[in-house]
């Protein structure tokens, strides 16, 4: 799987030298581009998010029977009502601030999403996710492709991760997505002052133009080099933003508020990327305890999200904003000798923004252990999925972006997508 | 279009050095000069055995930190420095060991096996606090009082050694344990992260065996956990009593007549079914190719399609050498492939890498490895601490625009520390902008830069006004082409 990865880098940096904008193009590029403020803003919970604990089956006498020490008691979830099945369902009792979001109607809870014969490794699962396509997740990303489809030049901050790395989701052919965790490190330093300075980064520019077809991989770092000159001073304009809440001070919550600080500016982003981590809880999961690890877990999410969804809402941008939440995939129904759980199937996704209609699709799993119970998978241990996360993908694709899923995602996911938009 | 523009007498002269720097790239983090004359002496075979024999080489390294003369180490704590007991002092004392050891390929083998078993520090502190936590990580039994041997010290004990029983140390390995919540695989509670992780990305590789597989496997290792024998420190013991005795079937072959399962045994009895697992998926026929593609991949190329019939030579060495890495690694190095110079800067620098070559080559009197620490989290390699499971993403992944800027400007730190040293290289080379370029280009082995690029150079150095060779100006521009040329698309492939 690495060699293809690496091919696909050698066909598209190729493709890449050819249609790169020049940095004197950019701004007018970010003003024609930007004509719909409507963003996109890609939540990723990395280990594979326990959905029975985010949102809980609590009548499911199956769920405790299932669960002795780490399942959520009935008297603690914060009640949503039911879904379509009649099942009752909570969230999780850290989620205070999401349920208001949801109470507001601006939440939507997709419960089991995922796919058939699905992965349980995280490296898999996670291309799966990202490629949107479970036989051969190689290649591009969903949104990466998505960015294909625009119209050539594409403005180097049209999509933007606040993670370190580009998650494959977001790599294309044609547009090399920035990486900007941080917008106070994402300037150019040089040993000297002055003109020196600027002779530096002259010098700096120039050597970075070079992008040799016969040299794919020395292009390759060149253009990521090239996209930071062509957007460091764009993305200076954002470390002035003020936010009109305060937002946690955590990793997750800081690159939320960047990314509020990025469309309050409007430097022309339309797809955001923001991942936490440390949902692979095989051990000491404790979603009851004030500290347990998955309580902590839900409390960075939430109060991030919230803090994000007021300061959108304050800013007048909630309307314009979309956040997609997944993870590679959901854990074992049953809980470990550890007081974790294991790799297993579908999971839950959430959608939250102005224009999404807020509620609960799709239905709960039965959780007990029977031949003839649809809802589970691998002899009753893992939940079956029930929405194929790609028709949730082609919603998205086609009632937000104004794209054409069919073509993105190389087939017609539309039939049975949840109604969140 | 690819030409270094220098003398080319002086070319000649070098031939050879180019392998050598090469060599010390790949099996090291790059060199010095002086290192680059030792091995040079030695010839491409000589140093390949010296490299490879590092048993014959002293274990110093760790002497000298401290010293004058070589890289600084800062304190973390409260005035000492404490590799043991600290992890970010222990990130600094690998990092030391990585620009000065003697042993550069054991070094950097152990990087390689760091990624592969790919252990993160968070996890095992929040078990048992910093201090135990670094201990497992990092401490060398003959520094610690209960003889505590940290995961990086055992992937440095078999750094060339044999890979099944590197195993079944990592099998009891206490970080390991804590990491993949061995230490709660009970009977009647299995848990199956360890089993899948020693299939998936240890051993065999993803989709070669069946969720069947990782519920027998977990059975297998049930018992191996860790005892507390005294208040100072957890080790691991095999607990009987919570063995699964029962029989484990497999879809794939356990033992070499074929069967497919690993008997009930006795508790007493039951530790043997781990060692008969590791046995069989070290044995296993993905193994030796997947790890022959992963040492091909980083000692030899990672740009380009791997060489088949190599990858196939390294698998059957592999094999038939009771899966002693050695012979591998030898036969890798002293391929044909190797030495191939369409093989050179085919792969993309790590941070660890980038970092420690960009220090020796630059120099590092006055400057301390503390500081390079936040800038190669930000290039995306904390030491001792894998993003998850599957270690680093490597390749193109540790490029993006974020990424780079951060290597540009960890060049530009490093360069402004090293001023004064610069500007005294620089001297040699004060009668043109042309000789301080090359000289620089010289010194900090990059790949050849083409025409357009080497223009870019040769007017930065130019720039400002007249040249005049002064101390002042080489002040300036010694350090600013360092920091170009660091910072550099070229740089960073290795």
């Amino acid at each position: 799987m690495a060699i293809t990865r690496r091919e696909f880098v050698r066909g598209g940096v190729a493709a890449f030298t050819v249609s790169f904008a020049a940095p004197a193009f950019l701004s007018d590029l970010a003003r024609a581009q930007g004509r719909s403020r409507r963003n996109l803003v890609v939540l990723y919970l990395s280990g594979g998010n326990d959905a029975l604990s985010t949102v809980i089956p609590y009548n499911d006498p199956q769920y405790y029977a299932r669960r002795p020490t780490i399942a959520i008691p009935a008297s603690s979830v914060l009640q949503i009502g039911s879904d379509k099945a009649g099942h009752a369902l909570g969230l999780h009792p850290r989620l205070t601030g999401l349920r208001t979001i949801y109470n507001a109607g601006r939440l939507a809870l997709i419960q089991r999403t995922g796919y058939q014969n699905s992965s349980r490794s995280h490296f898999e699962g996670t291309d799966i996710w990202a490629t949107g396509d479970p036989r051969s997740p190689q290649g591009n990303g969903w949104l990466g492709r998505y960015l294909d489809t625009l119209p050539s030049p594409v403005d180097p901050l049209t999509a933007w991760s606040t993670a370190g790395t580009i998650p494959r989701t977001l790599q294309a052919n044609r547009v090399g997505v920035p990486s900007i965790p941080s917008v106070q490190g994402y300037a150019f330093a040089s040993p000297n002052t002055g003109t020196e300075a600027q002779f530096a980064r002259q010098s700096a520019t120039r050597i970075s133009s070079h992008l040799p077809v016969d040299q794919p991989h020395l292009a390759f770092v060149n253009a990521s080099s090239q996209a930071a000159f062509a957007t460091l001073d764009r993305v200076a304009q954002v470390g002035t933003y003020t936010a009109s809440v305060t937002y946690p001070n955590n990793g997750f919550s800081l690159a939320l508020r960047t990314i509020a600080g990025a469309m309050v500016k409007g430097v022309g982003t339309k797809v955001f990327w923001v991942q936490t981590g440390g949902y692979d809880t095989h051990a000491a999961q404790n979603p009851n305890q004030a500290n347990g690890s998955y309580t902590n877990l839900m409390a960075t999410l939430n109060d991030g999200l919230f803090a994000f969804y007021n300061d959108l809402l304050n800013q007048g941008l909630l309307g314009d904003t979309l956040v997609l939440q997944f993870s590679e995939f959901g854990r074992r129904i049953t809980e470990n000798g550890s007081q974790g759980t294991d790799h297993g199937a579908a999971s839950v996704m959430m959608a939250m923004g102005g224009s999404v209609r807020g509620g609960i699709f799709g239905t709960a799993p039965n959780l007990r252990v029977s031949s003839d119970n649809p809802t589970l998978e691998n002899n009753g241990s893992d939940v079956r999925y029930e929405t194929d996360f790609r028709s949730v993908y082609s919603m998205v694709i086609d009632s937000w972006l104004g794209g054409d899923s069919a073509s993105v995602l190389g087939g017609n996911f539309r039939t049975g997508a949840p109604a969140i938009l | 279009m690819q030409q270094r523009r220098r003398d080319p007498e002086r070319d000649r002269a070098r031939h050879g050095e180019h392998v050598i720097e090469h060599l010390l790239r790949r099996a090291g983090f790059g060199a010095g000069e002086e290192e680059i004359e030792d091995y040079m002496e030695l010839g491409l075979r000589g140093s390949v055995r010296r490299l490879l024999d590092y048993e014959t080489v002293p274990d110093d390294v760790d002497g000298l930190i401290g010293k004058p003369g070589y890289v600084a180490v800062t304190a973390s704590g409260r005035g000492e420095f404490l590799p043991r007991t600290v992890i970010n002092d222990a990130r600094q004392r690998w990092l030391f060991r990585m620009i000065h050891s003697r042993r550069p390929l054991q070094e950097k083998m152990t990087l390689f096996w760091h990624n592969h078993f790919a252990t993160a520090y968070t996890k095992v502190a929040g078990a048992f606090g910093g201090e135990e936590g670094t201990r497992y990580m990092a401490s060398k039994p003959a520094e610690d009082p209960n003889q505590i041997k940290g995961q990086i010290e055992l992937l440095r004990q078999f750094a060339l050694g044999n890979f099944r029983d590197l195993l079944v140390a990592i099998a009891k390995d206490t970080a390991m344990l804590v990491w993949l919540d061995g230490r709660t695989n009970t009977k009647g509670r299995p848990q199956e992260n360890f089993a899948r992780e020693l299939m998936e990305l240890f051993t065999m590789g993803v989709d070669t065996f069946a969720e069947a597989d990782v519920y027998a496997g977990a059975r297998v290792f049930t018992g191996w956990n860790l005892t507390r024998p005294s208040n100072a420190y957890y080790t691991f013991s095999y607990a009987a009593a919570q063995h699964d005795t029962a029989a484990k079937e497999f879809t794939f072959p356990i033992y070499s007549n074929g069967s497919k399962v690993i008997p009930a045994r006795t508790a007493d009895a039951g530790m043997q079914d781990g060692t008969d697992l590791i046995n069989a998926v070290a044995a296993h026929p993905l193994t030796g190719p997947r790890l022959a593609r992963k040492l091909y991949q980083f000692f030899i190329n990672e740009v380009s399609q791997p060489d088949g019939a190599l990858i196939a030579d390294l698998a059957n060495i592999y094999y038939r050498n009771n899966f002693e890495m050695k012979p591998v690694v030898e036969h890798l190095l002293l391929s044909p492939q190797f030495a191939d110079s369409s093989n050179r800067y085919a792969r993309y620098s790590w941070p660890a890498e980038f970092v420690a070559r960009s220090i020796k080559e630059i120099g590092w009197r006055g400057f301390s490895v503390n500081d390079a620490l936040g800038p190669m989290s930000n290039m995306g390699q904390q030491l001792f601490e894998p993003p998850d499971v599957a270690g680093w993403d490597l390749g193109p992944s540790w490029f993006s625009s974020g990424a780079m800027l951060t290597r540009m400007n960890f060049a530009s730190l490093l360069a402004t520390n090293q001023k004064f040293n610069l500007r005294d290289i620089a001297r040699g080379a004060r009668q043109s902008p042309d000789a301080l370029v090359s000289l620089m280009l010289d010194r900090l082995t990059a790949a050849p830069f083409a025409r357009d690029p080497y223009q870019a150079l040769l007017d930065y150095a130019r720039s400002g006004g007249g040249w005049t060779g002064s101390d002042a100006q080489l002040l300036l521009k010694a350090a600013g082409l360092a920091h170009l040329i660091v910072g550099s698309g070229d740089y960073q492939l290795v």
